[in-house]
C-alpha cells in the first residue's frame, strides 16, 4: 500500500493531463465552453436565492446577505457531491483502461475529485463577485485559513471517493443509493440555514457527528461571518483534518485491497 | 538473460455467478458482504505455466480460443496478478492489447496522443519529440486535430497502434492486433516489428495467424486449456498444434457422422420417396436426407485414407476411397452406384456414377462392397459433403444418402476456387523470384 501510495506522486503528470482532458471533454461542443464552470454555480445560486428570498422567505438576520451566506456552504457542497457521484462511476466508465492498459486505477476517482475542484475554484470567482456586489467582505485575517479548509475537504473527499469508487465496482447499487444519501446529507448540513438558527438548536448536539458540518461552518466562518476563526471552529476543523487523513488512508487501503478484482469485475 | 519469466504461474478467475443479481441491500441483510466478495466459483485460466522468453527474442503464443493466451499476456503486462507463481518482466513494457483503449472520443487526436502516451509511461517531452513520427506513422496528419469520435475505426486503430509502438518499449506485447488497417498499413506494422527485432527488443506475440508466428517468431509456446502443451522452435510447435487441431476436427466430424446415422433412420421425406432422382442434376434445393425403396440398401459408408483407415481430414492431394457396403433384399439386375461431392456452398464439385462411366449392371444379390478410389483429392481447403446412392438406370432410387458424409481438406496453400489442378510454376527470362516454402 505505501509503495503504491508513493507511486501516486509519479503519476501526477497523468493525473494533471486527465483532469485537463476531463474539463476539455466536458464542455467540448457547448457554446459557452469552459465558461460553464462559472455559469453553473452562478445559475445554481440564482435559483437558490430566488427560492429562499421570495418563496420560502428566510428572515434570519444573521445570514444577511443571504446569497453570500448560501454560497459559502453551497459551493463546497457542490464540489463534494459531484465528486462523489462521479467517482462512484469512474472505475466502471474507465473499465477499458483498467482492463486493457496497465493503469493505476486510483487515478480515476482522484481525477473526478480534482476536476470538480477546478469548478469549485471557478465558483469562487462568482462568490467574490457577489461579495463585491453586496459589499460583504470576509475578515482578511481569516482568509489565510481558507486554503486549510479546502485542503481538509480535499483529503476528506478523496478518502470517500476511493471508498465509493471501489465498492461501486462490486455493488452497482451504490450509485443510486449515494445520490439519495447525499440529498439527505445536504439538508442535515447547515448550508441553506444557519446552524444556530432558533429551532435548529435542538439538533445541534447531533451536528458534530456530521463531518461536512465542520467543513461548512468553517467555510462560513472564514468567508462570511466576522470574528476570528481561530476562536471559532478552528479546533474542530483540525480534529476533522486528522480524521480526514485517517479516512483517506483507510479508503486507500480498501481500494488497494480490492484493486486486483477491478480488472476482472468491471 | 530472460526478458520475461513466468514461474509456475496459475491464474484462477473468480466467477461471481450467484452474486450477480444480489444487491447491496441483500448483502447487508444477510451480512455476507465479505463472504460475497470472495469467489463463489472459480475458473482456472492458466495452470502451472512456466515460460522463459530470452531478451531480444520474438516469441509466439498460439492456441485455440479460450486456451489462456490473452490471460498470459495480461499477466505479463501486469494488468492482472497471478493467483500463484511469479511473473518477472525486465524493461519497459508496451502492451498492444486493445488499441486506443484510453482514447477519449470528444477530444482531438493530438490531445489523445499525449494522454495515451503518458498512460503508457512517456513524459510530455518525450511525446513532443516523437509526435511528428507518431502522426506520420498513423497517416493522420490531416485529421490530427479532429475529435477522435469522428475517426473511422481504421484511423482509430492506426493512431492507437502508432502511439503504442512509439513508446519504444523493451518488451512489446501484441495481442491479435495486426488486423488494424489496410494491406499497406499491415505491412508497415510488420516492418516495424522487424525493426524492433533487429534492435534487440523482446516481442511476445499472441495470434491465431500461424503464418505470422512461423515467419517472425524464433520460439513459440502452445497453450491448451490453460496448460503448456509444447514450447520451443516455432515450426515444431506449430506442427504439433496443427496435428492436434486436425485430430480434433476428425473427432468432431466423426461425432457429426454418428449423429447423422442416427437421424438417417427417420422415415423418409414423403415428397421424395419413390420418385426418380438423377444425382447428376442440380440438387442444391434438396437438403440432407435419405430416401429410396431400400430394395438395395446402403448399409455402411466409409471415407478411407491411403491406409484404409476411416478419416475425415485430408491434405489436398491425398488419396481418398469412398466405400459403400450395400445389401440387396432380393437379386436385382438394374442398378447404378453414384457418388457426388459438394462443397460448403452446395456446389457440386464432382459427381459420377457407374452408368455414366459405362458400366453395365449384371446382377446384385446379398452383400457387396463398392469402392470409388480418388487417386488425388485435388481440392482447395474447405469442408465437403458427399452424396452416395444406388438407383435404377432410370433414376428411381433404391437408397439415396444426401449430404450425410463430411470430410475436410486442409492445405498449407491458401489458394482459392473449387478445384486445384496439378500445377507448378516456372519462370524464364528477366525475373528473380524466391519461394517462401522451406
Amino acid at each position: 500500500m505505501w509503495h503504491n501510495l508513493a507511486q501516486l506522486v509519479r503519476y501526477r503528470g497523468l493525473i494533471q493531463s486527465l483532469v485537463a482532458r476531463e474539463l476539455k471533454a466536458r464542455y467540448r461542443g457547448s457554446v459557452l465552453g469552459i465558461f460553464w464552470s462559472f455559469a453553473n454555480p452562478f445559475l445554481l445560486l440564482t435559483v437558490y436565492t430566488l427560492v429562499f428570498r421570495y418563496i420560502m422567505k428566510n428572515d434570519d438576520e444573521a445570514t444577511r446577505p443571504y446569497s453570500v451566506f448560501l454560497f459559502c456552504g453551497l459551493l463546497p457542497w457542490t464540489w463534494f457531491t459531484t465528486s462523489l457521484l462521479e467517482a462512484s462511476g469512474s472505475l466502471i466508465a474507465g473499465g477499458n483502461l483498467i482492463k486493457k492498459v496497465l493503469f493505476p486505477a486510483e487515478v480515476l476517482p482522484i481525477v473526478s475529485v480534482l476536476s470538480n475542484m477546478v469548478h469549485f475554484v471557478g465558483g469562487l470567482l462568482i462568490l467574490g463577485a457577489f461579495m463585491i456586489y453586496h459589499h460583504h467582505y470576509p475578515d482578511p485575517g481569516d482568509l489565510i485559513w481558507f486554503p486549510v479548509v479546502v485542503l481538509v475537504q480535499l483529503v476528506f473527499t478523496l478518502g470517500l471517493a476511493l471508498i465509493v469508487a471501489a465498492l461501486t465496482v462490486h455493488f452497482r447499487d451504490i450509485r443510486d443509493l449515494l445520490s439519495n444519501v447525499l440529498t439527505f446529507w445536504f439538508f442535515v448540513t447547515p448550508i441553506i440555514y444557519f446552524y444556530q438558527k432558533p429551532g435548529v438548536e435542538a439538533f445541534s448536539r447531533y451536528f458534530k457527528w456530521n463531518p461536512f458540518f465542520h467543513l461548512a461552518v468553517s467555510y462560513q466562518e472564514v468567508l462570511f461571518f466576522h470574528g476570528p476563526f481561530v476562536e471559532g471552529h478552528l479546533r474542530s476543523l483540525l480534529i476533522m483534518a486528522v480524521a480526514s487523513s485517517v479516512l483517506f488512508l483507510a479508503g486507500y487501503w480498501l481500494f488497494d485491497r480490492l484493486r486486483d478484482s477491478f480488472a476482472e469485475v468491471v | 538473460m530472460n526478458a520475461i519469466e513466468l514461474d509456475h504461474v496459475t491464474k484462477i478467475y473468480r466467477r461471481f455467478g450467484s452474486r450477480h443479481f444480489a444487491t447491496l441491500k441483500s448483502a447487508l441483510l444477510r451480512r455476507s458482504i465479505l463472504k460475497d466478495l470472495s469467489p463463489s466459483e472459480t475458473f482456472c485460466a492458466l495452470s502451472d505455466v512456466s515460460l522463459r522468453v530470452p531478451k531480444g527474442s520474438t516469441f509466439g503464443v498460439i492456441g485455440r480460443n479460450g486456451s489462456g493466451k490473452s490471460t498470459a499476456l495480461k499477466l505479463v503486462a501486469g494488468i492482472t496478478k497471478p493467483t500463484s507463481g511469479t511473473v518477472t518482466v525486465r524493461g519497459r513494457i508496451s502492451a498492444l492489447i486493445e488499441l486506443g483503449a484510453g482514447f477519449h472520443p470528444e477530444i482531438s487526436g493530438r490531445e489523445n496522443v499525449f494522454i495515451n502516451g503518458i498512460m503508457l509511461g512517456l513524459t510530455k517531452r518525450e511525446i513532443e519529440m516523437r509526435f511528428q513520427e507518431i502522426v506520420e506513422f498513423a497517416e493522420l496528419a490531416e485529421f490530427i486535430d479532429e475529435p477522435v469520435k469522428n475517426y473511422s475505426s481504421g484511423m482509430y486503430m492506426r493512431l492507437g497502434f502508432s502511439v503504442a509502438v512509439h513508446v519504444d518499449p523493451e518488451v512489446l506485447l501484441i495481442d491479435e492486433v495486426l488486423a488494424v488497417g489496410d494491406e499497406a498499413f499491415t505491412h508497415k506494422c510488420l516492418d516495424k516489428f522487424a525493426d524492433f527485432k533487429r534492435r534487440g527488443k523482446t516481442i511476445l506475440l499472441v495470434t491465431h495467424s500461424l503464418g505470422l508466428v512461423e515467419r517472425f517468431c524464433d520460439e513459440a509456446v502452445w497453450l491448451d486449456g490453460g496448460r503448456r502443451e509444447a514450447e520451443g522452435d516455432s515450426k515444431r510447435v506449430i506442427g504439433a498444434y496443427m496435428a492436434k487441431v486436425q485430430q480434433d476436427e476428425e473427432q468432431s466430424l466423426e461425432r457429426a457422422d454418428d449423429k447423422l446415422h442416427a437421424v438417417s433412420e427417420r422415415p423418409q421425406p414423403p415428397s421424395a420417396a419413390g420418385q426418380a432422382v438423377d444425382p447428376t442434376q442440380d440438387m442444391s434445393s434438396v437438403g440432407e436426407g435419405r430416401w429410396g425403396s431400400r430394395v438395395v440398401e446402403i448399409s455402411q459408408v466409409g471415407l478411407l485414407d491411403l491406409n484404409g483407415h476411416a478419416a475425415h481430414v485430408y491434405q489436398s492431394g491425398d488419396m481418398m476411397r469412398v466405400h459403400l457396403r450395400v445389401h440387396a433384399q432380393r437379386p436385382v439386375d438394374d442398378f447404378v452406384f453414384g457418388v457426388g461431392i459438394f462443397n460448403a456452398e452446395g456446389v457440386c464439385v464432382y459427381g459420377t456414377n457407374t452408368e455414366v462411366e459405362g458400366f453395365e449392371p449384371r446382377t446384385l444379390s446379398g452383400d457387396a462392397d463398392i469402392f470409388l478410389i480418388l487417386e488425388s483429392l485435388d481440392l482447395v481447403e474447405g469442408t465437403y459433403k458427399v452424396d452416395v446412392a444406388v438407383h435404377t438406370r432410370d433414376g428411381v432410387p433404391y437408397d439415396y444418402h444426401r449430404l450425410f458424409y463430411t470430410f475436410r481438406v486442409k492445405s498449407r496453400t491458401k489458394d482459392v476456387g473449387i478445384y486445384r489442378p496439378r500445377h507448378r510454376w516456372t519462370f524464364e527470362g528477366q525475373v528473380s523470384i524466391a519461394s517462401h516454402e522451406p
